[in-house]
C-alpha cells in the first residue's frame, strides 16, 4: 500500500481510543527485555566468504558477488565491478535476490498428487520416487505417442538443463513465454528490416545516444539494469528523451518530451514521424541510399500519413509530431528509437515493431555511435555428447502457421494440447520449468482446458506458485544462490563470460536444476549423455576450451574478452550486406508481401473502451520481477500489493476514493479474485487503468503474496494474435469497478 | 571534514535499490528501514510532473536529535555524521520526536536507530552501500570542506533543495533539482 | 491535483502512517508530574508565609499526593522506554539541552524529598501509626526541624518540574502544535490549577476551600488566556502550525480540546466556582474533579495531537 503521510491521518486518538493506546504499549513490552546484540553491526565486523554469481531474478543476468557469513547464511549480493551487464551495481531485484534464498516459503521437498477421501492434494516424496515417476511418464509417453508429445514450457536458466535432457530424449517441442508473450515481434519486425534480431541484452548504444524515443518501453520501471544506467549517462550527457506512453512513466517524468498517446495508436505516430523525415528531407541521406532497400516504395507509402491524420489518431497534436521528429533528426544517427522488449500489444506488434525499425533505417541509427551498436558473444562450447535423435516434428512444425516465429509459440503449444486442435501434433505431457504459465499467459480458461487433457504434468519451480497447483509432480529446485549453471555467455559491446557457483547449500531438500535433469536422463536410459558426476566438471571443462579455468573464474566472476568481429560502429561510407533476403535494410519486405502481408506497416485502428469500461493497462513495478518476487520477504517489504492507478476524473465519475478497494470485471465477465486499492493518480488517462503485473497470488502457502492485489493475467481473456509470429496481443481487455464483494457468497 | 550526500532527482527512478542494499548491507529488519523514497506528483493529465526522492537522516549540522537525548547515546562524530550507541540508548522516543524527517525508528531490540552514512563504510573509505548500489548513479557522497569534491562541485554548478529547510536542522543531504 | 505517497512501502511500527511513538503513559506522567508540581508549590509557599497551621491540609494531607504521583509518574516513564533495563544510562550524564535529561535529574531530587516531607508530617499525620524505630523518630524530628529549608527548596524544584512538563514537548521543533514558547508556562499553570483543584477535594474547612478556589479561578483564567495566546500565536504562524491547530479548532482533537478541556475543564468549573464565591451554594468538589479530569485530558490532546503534527516536505 502507498501511505500517504503528508496529510494528517485519522487515528483513533482520544474516545475509544484512550483504551486502545494501551495495545501498543502492551505490544511493545514483549520488546522490552531483550538484549542488544547491535546486529546492525554484524556485517560490518563479520568475515564475510564471498561467491561469484550470476542473477535470475529475471534475465538480464548481472554478474555478482554472492556474500556468506559464517553460518553458511547469504547476507547481501553485490554487483560485479568488471561485468558490462551491471557495472557493479545491481537493480533492486537483484539486491534483493537473497529473499530467494532466504524465504522459508520455499518448495522444501517433490511433491505427488494423491487423492486422499476423494480430494486431490499433494503429498511429500523422496527424489527417488519423484524422478522415478516423472521418467516412466515421460517413457510412457514416448512409446505411446513419440518422444515430441511430451513439451517443455521453460524460462530462464533451468531451462537449458532440461532443454539438453529434452533433446537427447528426442523432442524438440520446446517454448518459452519470453518470446510469444514478450519479444518476439521485435525479434521479427527487426528480422525482417535489418536481417539481426535485437536480442537480449539490447545491443542499442544509450550511453552515447543524443536522442532515446521510447515507444512505451518503460526504462526507470523496466529495471533492465544496462539499459537505465545508460539512460542515467544519457541524462547527464544532455541527451533529449522523448517518450511516447498512454501513462506518465518514469522515464516521461525524465523526458524533453512527453507524448501522452491514445492507446493503440502507435503505428499512426509511428508512419507519421516517416512522414515528417522524409518529406522535410530530414532523414539520413546517404544512409538511406547506400544500405536502404524500397525507399521509393516508403515515401509513396507515407505521403498522406501527415502529422494532421495522425493527430485525428493518437490525439498527440501535430506540431508536437513535427518538433520531435526534427529533434531526431537533429541528434541523428545517434538516435535509438527503442525497440522495446514486452511488445504483444494489439495483435499488430510485428508490424509495430517494423516501423520503429524502419524510422531507425531512415535516422541511420543502425551500426552508429549511440545508435545500435554491433554486438558480438563468444561461443560456449559444448560438452562432448552422442548426437541427438532427430524429432519427427517440434516448436516450428506446432507454429508452422507462423513461419516468421523464430522460437517456439508458447500459446500455439498449449493450444496443441487441447484435443483437436492440432491433430498432427498431439502434446500429451509438459515438463513446466521457471515460468509460472497461469499468471504469464493469458486466457487461462485455454490453459485449463489443455492441463485437464494431459497425460501427465511435472512443474520444476522454487516456489509454490499457482502453476505447481495443477501439476501430478512437483520438483523443488534450489535457487540461483545454491547451485552451478551454465556458463552466462553474452553478446555486448566486447564479449563476456559469468560464472555462476552456489554461495550457499540448498536450503531443505532442493536440487539444482542440472542434477535433476541428469537424473531423470538416467533413469530414461540416457546416461550418456550426462557424462559427469558434478556440473563443476563441465564448467571446468569448457572454461578450459575458451582459455581459462574454474579456478581464475571462482576468483574473477566475469571475463572480458577482445572483439573479434570488426569494429562496433559502420565506418564512412563502408560496405556492409545486411543478413536480409536483399542484403539491405528493407524499408519493403518482399518477404511479407509474398507471404500475403502488408510489406509496409499500415495503422489498423483497434477497439477502444465502451462505455463505463477502461483499458487495462500494466507494466512493471521496479521493485519486482513478474511474479516471482513477490514473496520475496525483502522486496515484499517495499511493495507488497499492486494498486489500481485511476484518473482523479474517472474516479469522481465512478465514486472512486483513494484507497478504496474495488473488484474488476472485464469484458468477458471475468471477475478479479481479490480486490485492489484504488490509487487515484494524475498519471494515468482517464480511458485507461493501470496496474502492475504480477500480483493477486492465488496460493495461500506464499504467505506474504496470498491475496494481495489483482492478477491482470487473469482479467486478459481476450487475445489478439499475430499473424506475423504468433504472438499474444494482451492490451484488447476493458475492466469495469466493482465496489461490492462480487465472491462474497461463494467461498474462495 | 563535513560528509554530504547529493541525490539528483533529476535521475533518481524510484526504484528503491538503495533502501533494499542499505536493508543487506546494515541488517536492517524486515519491516523497517533506514531510507526509503518517496513520489511527488504535481498537476493535471497531460501537465503532470514526477519527482522521486531517496530520503535518510539528513546528519544535520544542527541536529535537534543529538541535544534532546538525556544519555548520550546520539552523538556527532568526526565529519558531522550523527550516530546512535545501542547500549547507551534507553529507547525514550525523544530523538524520534525530535526529527522533522521522521528519519529515526525503534529497533525490535530496544534501542532506536538509523541511517549512520554507512560510517563502517565510510572509515575503510568506501561509499556508503546506498550510494554504491544506485542503479541511476543519481547518489554522490563526500566531503563539503573539500572544494573539488564531487558534492562540493555539484552543489556549486547545480541547483539545488534540502529537506524542511524551515524547521532550522541545518540538513546535509541535498537534493539537485 | 498533488499526490505524495511512499513508493517504497515504508511503514514502520508506531512511526507511520503518522508517529505514535510515546502511548498513554507519557500523557498519564506529565499529568502527574504538573500535579505533583503544583501540589508541592503551594505546600512550600504556605509554609514559608508561615500559615501551615491555618491550611493544614496544604501542607500535611495533601502533600501525600507529590510522593505517590511522583513514583507512578516515573514507573510510567519508565514503562514506555523501549529499552527499560538500560534506564540507569540517564544518571550516567547530565545534558543541559536535553529537557529530558534534566527533568530525570529533577525528579532524582524532587521525589525522595517530597517522601521525605511526608516523614516530616508523619505523627501529625498517622498518629495511629506509630512507627517505633529510633532512627525514623529522629529523622523526623530533624526534618519538621528543616522543613522551612525543604520549602525553600521546592520553590524552584517545584516550578522547574511544572515547566519541564510542558518545555518537554515544546523543545519539539519537529512537532508544530508543540513547538511554542507559550506550552512551558501553560503546563505550569495547568499544573497549579489541578494542584489547587485536588487541595479543594481534600480541604475540610471552609477557609481553605475559599482560598484555593480563589486561587485556581485566577489560574483558570490565566491558563484560558494562555490557551487563546498559543492558538493566535499559531494562527499567524507557518503553514505547519496552522495545520496543527486545525487539529484543535477544527479537527479530530476538537471535541476533545473544547469539549473536555477548554468547556468542562476550564470554562465550566471557573463559572461554578465564581457563583460559590459570589456567595451561592454550589458543591465545591464538582469544578475541582473537572478541573483535574480536564488536566489529564489535555495532556492526552497534546500528546496524541502533537505527535501527528509535522513538518510539510
Ligand atoms: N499479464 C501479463 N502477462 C505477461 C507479462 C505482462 O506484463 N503482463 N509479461 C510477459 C513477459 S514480458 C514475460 S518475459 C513473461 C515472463 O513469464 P515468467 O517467466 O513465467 O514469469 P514469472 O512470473 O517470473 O515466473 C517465473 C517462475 O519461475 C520460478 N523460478 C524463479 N527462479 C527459478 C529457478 O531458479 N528455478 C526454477 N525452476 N524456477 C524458478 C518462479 O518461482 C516462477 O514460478 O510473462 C509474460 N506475461
Ligand atoms: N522491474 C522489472 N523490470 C523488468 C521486468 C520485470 O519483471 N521487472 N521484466 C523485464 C522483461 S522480461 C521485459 S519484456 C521488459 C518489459 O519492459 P518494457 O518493454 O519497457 O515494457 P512494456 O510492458 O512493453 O511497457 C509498459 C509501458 O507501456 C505503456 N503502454 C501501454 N499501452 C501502450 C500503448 O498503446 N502505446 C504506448 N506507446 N505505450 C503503451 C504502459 O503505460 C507502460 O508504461 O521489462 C524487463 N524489466
Ligand atoms: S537487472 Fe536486476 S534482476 Fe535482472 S539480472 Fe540484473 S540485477 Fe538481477
Ligand atoms: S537506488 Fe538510486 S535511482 Fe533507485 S531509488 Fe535509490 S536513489 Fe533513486
Ligand atoms: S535528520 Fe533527524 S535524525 Fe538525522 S540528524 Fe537530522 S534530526 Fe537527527
Ligand atoms: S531513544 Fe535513545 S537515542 Fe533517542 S533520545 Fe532516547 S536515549 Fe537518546
Ligand atoms: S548511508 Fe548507509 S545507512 Fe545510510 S541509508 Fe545509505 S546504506 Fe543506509
Ligand atoms: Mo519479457
Amino acid at each position: 500500500m502507498n501511505n500517504s503521510r503528508r496529510t494528517f491521518i485519522k487515528i483513533s486518538a482520544l474516545g475509544a481510543g484512550g483504551l486502545a493506546l494501551t495495545t501498543p504499549a502492551l505490544n511493545a513490552l514483549g520488546n522490552n527485555f531483550s538484549v542488544k546484540t547491535e546486529k546492525g553491526l554484524i556485517n560490518a565486523t563479520k568475515n564475510l566468504k564471498r561467491s561469484a554469481t550470476y542473477c535470475e531474478v529475471c534475465f538480464w543476468k548481472c554478474a555478482a558477488w554472492a556474500y556468506t557469513d559464517e553460518d553458511n547464511n547469504i547476507q547481501k549480493i553485490i554487483g560485479n565491478e568488471s561485468d558490462p551487464h551491471c557495472n557493479g551495481r545491481l537493480c533492486p531485484r537483484g539486491t534483493g535476490g537473497v529473499g530467494m534464498y532466504s524465504d522459508n516459503d520455499r518448495l522444501k521437498t517433490p511433491l505427488i498428487r494423491t487423492t486422499v477421501d476423494g480430494e486431490e492434494t499433494f503429498r511429500e516424496a523422496s527424489w527417488e520416487e519423484a524422478l522415478t515417476l516423472v521418467a516412466s511418464k515421460m517413457q510412457e509417453i514416448k512409446d505411446k505417442y513419440g518422444a515430441e508429445s511430451m513439451a517443455l514450457l521453460k524460462h530462464g536458466s533451468p531451462g537449458s538443463h532440461l532443454e539438453h535432457l529434452f533433446q537427447a530424449y528426442g523432442s524438440d517441442t520446446v517454448a518459452e513465454p519470453a518470446y510469444a508473450q514478450c519479444r518476439g515481434p521485435r525479434e521479427t519486425g527487426f528480422g525482417l528490416t535489418f536481417g539481426s534480431w535485437v536480442g537480449s541484452p539490447e545491443p542499442t548504444d544509450i550511453r552515447d545516444t543524443k536522442c532515446l524515443v521510447l515507444i512505451g518501453s518503460h526504462i526507470g520501471e523496466n529495471m533492465h539494469n544496462t539499459q537505465v544506467q545508460e539512460m542515467s549517462d544519457a541524462i547527464d550527457n544532455g541527451a533529449t528523451i522523448i517518450t511516447v506512453d498512454p501513462r506518465f512513466s518514469t522515464a516521461a517524468s525524465k523526458s524533453q518530451y512527453w507524448l501522452a498517446i491514445k492507446p493503440a495508436t502507435d503505428i499512426a505516430l509511428l508512419l507519421s514521424w516517416m512522414h515528417v523525415l522524409i518529406y522535410e528531407e530530414l532523414y539520413d541521406k546517404k544512409y538511406v541510399e547506400k544500405y536502404g532497400h524500397g525507399f521509393d516504395q516508403l515515401k509513396e507509402h507515407v505521403r498522406t500519413f501527415t502529422p494532421e491524420w495522425a493527430y485525428s489518431i493518437t490525439t498527440i497534436k501535430p506540431d508536437d509530431i513535427r518538433r520531435t521528429a526534427r529533434s531526431m533528426a537533429a541528434a541523428a544517427p545517434s538516435v535509438i528509437v527503442h525497440p522495446g522488449r514486452h511488445v504483444t500489444w494489439y495483435g499488430d506488434d510485428t508490424q509495430r515493431s517494423r516501423a520503429i525499425a524502419i524510422l531507425n533505417g531512415l535516422l541511420g541509427s543502425w551500426g552508429r555511435r549511440g545508435g545500435f551498436y554491433f554486438k558480438e558473444s563468444i561461443k560456449v562450447p559444448s560438452f562432448p555428447h552422442p548426437p541427438y535423435p532427430t524429432p519427427k516434428w517440434g516448436w516450428e512444425q506446432i507454429g508452422e502457421k507462423y513461419p516468421l516465429a523464430q522460437m517456439g509459440i508458447t500459446n500455439e503449444v498449449i493450444k496443441a494440447t487441447i484435443p483437436g486442435e492440432n491433430e498432427e501434433h498431439p502434446i500429451k505431457g509438459w515438463f513446466v520449468a521457471g515460468t509460472n504459465l497461469v499468471s504469464t499467459v493469458p486466457q487461462r480458461e485455454v490453459i485449463e482446458k489443455a492441463i485437464e487433457s494431459l497425460d501427465f504434468m511435472v512443474v520444476m519451480d522454487t516456489m509454490p506458485m499457482e502453476i505447481t497447483g495443477y501439476a501430478d509432480v512437483v520438483l523443488p529446485e534450489c535457487t540461483y544462490l545454491e547451485r552451478y549453471d551454465g556458463i552466462r555467455s553474452s553478446t555486448n559491446r566486447e564479449p563476456s563470460i559469468a560464472l555462476r557457483m552456489p554461495a550457499a547449500e540448498p536450503r531443505f531438500e532442493s536440487k539444482p536444476a542440472w542434477w535433476i535433469s541428469k537424473q531423470i536422463g538416467e533413469k530414461l536410459g540416457l546416461g550418456e549423455y550426462f557424462n559427469y558426476n558434478d556440473y563443476k566438471e563441465v564448467i571446468a571443462w569448457q572454461l578450459e576450451q575458451m582459455g581459462t579455468s574454474l579456478e581464475e573464474m571462482e576468483k574473477i566472476g566475469v571475463k572480458n574478452f577482445k572483439r573479434k568481429s570488426g569494429p562496433m560502429y559502420l565506418t564512412d561510407g563502408q560496405d556492409y550486406e545486411f543478413t536480409t533476403p536483399t542484403g539491405k535494410i528493407e524499408f519493403y519486405s518482399e518477404k511479407l508481401k509474398s507471404l500475403g502481408h502488408d510489406p509496409m506497416p499500415v495503422y489498423t485502428p483497434h477497439e477502444q473502451p465502451a462505455q463505463g469500461f477502461y483499458r487495462l493497462n500494466y507494466g512493471r513495478s521496479p521493485m519486482h520481477t513478474f511474479s516471482r518476487t513477490i514473496n520475496n520477504p525483502n522486496l515484499n517489504d517495499l511493495k507488497d500489493e499492486n494498486n489500481l492507478w485511476v484518473n482523479p476524473k474517472v474516479a469522481r465519475i465512478e465514486g472512486l476514493k483513494n484507497g478504496q478497494e474495488v473488484w474488476l470485471e472485464n469484458q468477458d465477465g471475468i471477475i478479479s479474485t481479490f480486490p485492489i486499492k484504488v490509487r487515484v493518480t494524475e498519471r494515468i488517462r482517464w480511458d485507461s487503468v493501470y496496474m502492475y503485473h504480477g500480483f493477486g497470488h492465488n496460493n495461500k502457502k506464499l504467505s506474504r503474496a496470498y491475496a494481495k492485489g489483482a492478477n491482470d493475467t487473469h482479467l486478459i481473456t481476450k487475445v489478439t494474435i499475430d499473424p506475423l509470429m504468433g504472438g499474444t496481443g494482451m492490451r484488447g481487455n476493458f475492466v469495469k469497478f466493482l465496489t461490492e464483494n462480487p465472491n462474497k457468497n461463494t467461498a474462495i | 571534514m563535513r560528509y554530504a550526500m547529493v541525490i539528483d532527482t533529476l535521475k533518481c527512478v524510484g526504484c528503491s535499490d538503495c533502501v533494499v542494499a542499505c536493508q543487506t548491507e546494515n541488517n536492517v529488519p524486515i519491516g523497517y528501514c533506514r531510507d526509503w523514497i518517496t513520489e511527488t506528483v504535481n498537476g493535471a493529465y497531460p501537465n503532470v510532473e514526477l519527482e522521486l526522492k531517496s530520503e535518510r537522516c539528513n546528519h544535520c549540522d544542527n541536529a535537534p536529535c543529538v541535544r534532546c537525548c538525556p544519555t548520550g547515546a546520539s552523538h556527532i562524530v568526526e565529519g558531522g555524521i550523527v550516530l546512535v550507541t545501542p547500549n547507551e540508548c534507553i529507547g525514550c522516543g525523544a530523538c524520534i520526536q525530535s526529527c522533522p524527517y521522521d528519519a529515526r525508528y525503534s529497533h525490535p531490540e530496544g534501542y532506536v536507530d538509523k541511517c549512520t552514512f554507512c560510517h563502517h563504510r565510510v572509515e575503510k573509505g568506501q561509499q556508503p552501500a546506498c550510494v554504491s548500489v544506485c542503479p541511476t548513479k543519481c547518489m554522490y557522497f563526500g566531503d563539503l570542506d573539500d572544494p573539488n569534491s564531487e558534492v562540493s562541485q555539484l552543489l556549486k554548478n547545480r541547483t539545488w533543495k534540502t529537506l524542511a529547510p524551515e524547521a532550522g536542522t541545518k540538513p546535509h543531504v541535498f537534493y539537485l533539482i | 491535483m498533488q499526490e505524495e505517497l511512499f513508493t517504497s512501502g515504508r511503514n514502520i511500527p508506531h512511526i507511520d502512517p503518522s508517529l505514535e511513538i510515546w502511548h498513554w503513559p507519557i500523557s498519564v506522567y506529565l499529568f502527574l508530574g504538573g500535579l505533583a508540581a503544583g501540589l508541592l508549590f503551594f505546600m512550600a509557599i504556605i509554609t514559608l508565609m508561615e500559615k501551615d497551621k491555618e491550611y493544614p491540609t496544604v501542607v500535611k494531607y495533601a502533600s501525600i499526593i507529590p510522593p505517590i504521583a511522583l513514583s507512578l509518574g516515573l514507573l510510567a516513564l519508565i514503562y514506555d522506554l523501549k529499552h527499560p533495563l538500560y534506564a540507569w544510562q540517564l544518571y550516567m550524564t547530565v545534558r543541559i539541552e536535553s529537557p529530558m535529561s534534566w527533568g530525570a535529574w529533577v525528579l532524582l531530587v524532587t521525589t525522595p524529598m517530597s517522601f521525605l516531607w511526608v516523614i516530616s508530617y508523619w505523627k501529625e499525620m498517622f498518629p495511629k501509626w506509630n512507627i517505633k524505630f529510633n532512627w525514623f523518630q529522629k529523622l523526623e524530628a530533624f526534618l519538621a526541624k528543616n522543613r522551612k529549608y525543604m520549602a525553600m527548596a521546592f520553590i524552584p524544584l517545584s516550578i522547574v518540574l511544572g515547566i519541564y512538563t510542558g518545555i518537554l514537548l515544546s523543545a519539539f521543533n519537529a512537532r508544530p502544535l508543540w513547538n511554542n514558547a507559550i506550552l512551558g508556562p501553560l503546563f505550569l499553570t495547568s499544573g497549579l490549577s489541578t494542584g489547587a483543584a485536588a487541595i479543594i477535594l481534600m480541604a475540610k474547612t471552609a477557609k481553605e476551600k475559599h482560598l484555593f478556589g480563589k486561587i485556581d479561578l485566577v489560574l483558570i483564567i490565566v491558563e484560558l488566556g494562555l490557551i487563546i495566546h498559543m492558538l493566535m500565536g499559531m494562527y499567524a504562524g507557518s503553514e505547519v502550525q496552522l495545520e496543527a491547530m486545525q487539529l484543535l479548532v477544527g479537527g479530530e482533537f476538537t471535541l476533545m480540546f473544547f469539549g473536555f478541556v477548554v468547556i468542562l475543564g476550564l470554562l465550566v468549573p471557573a463559572v461554578m466556582e465564581l457563583t460559590e464565591l459570589v456567595g451561592f451554594k454550589v458543591p465545591v468538589a464538582i469544578p475541582a474533579i473537572l478541573v483535574l479530569i480536564g488536566g489529564l485530558v489535555f495532556r492526552f490532546v497534546m500528546v496524541e495531537a502533537g505527535q501527528i503534527t509535522r513538518y510539510l516536505y
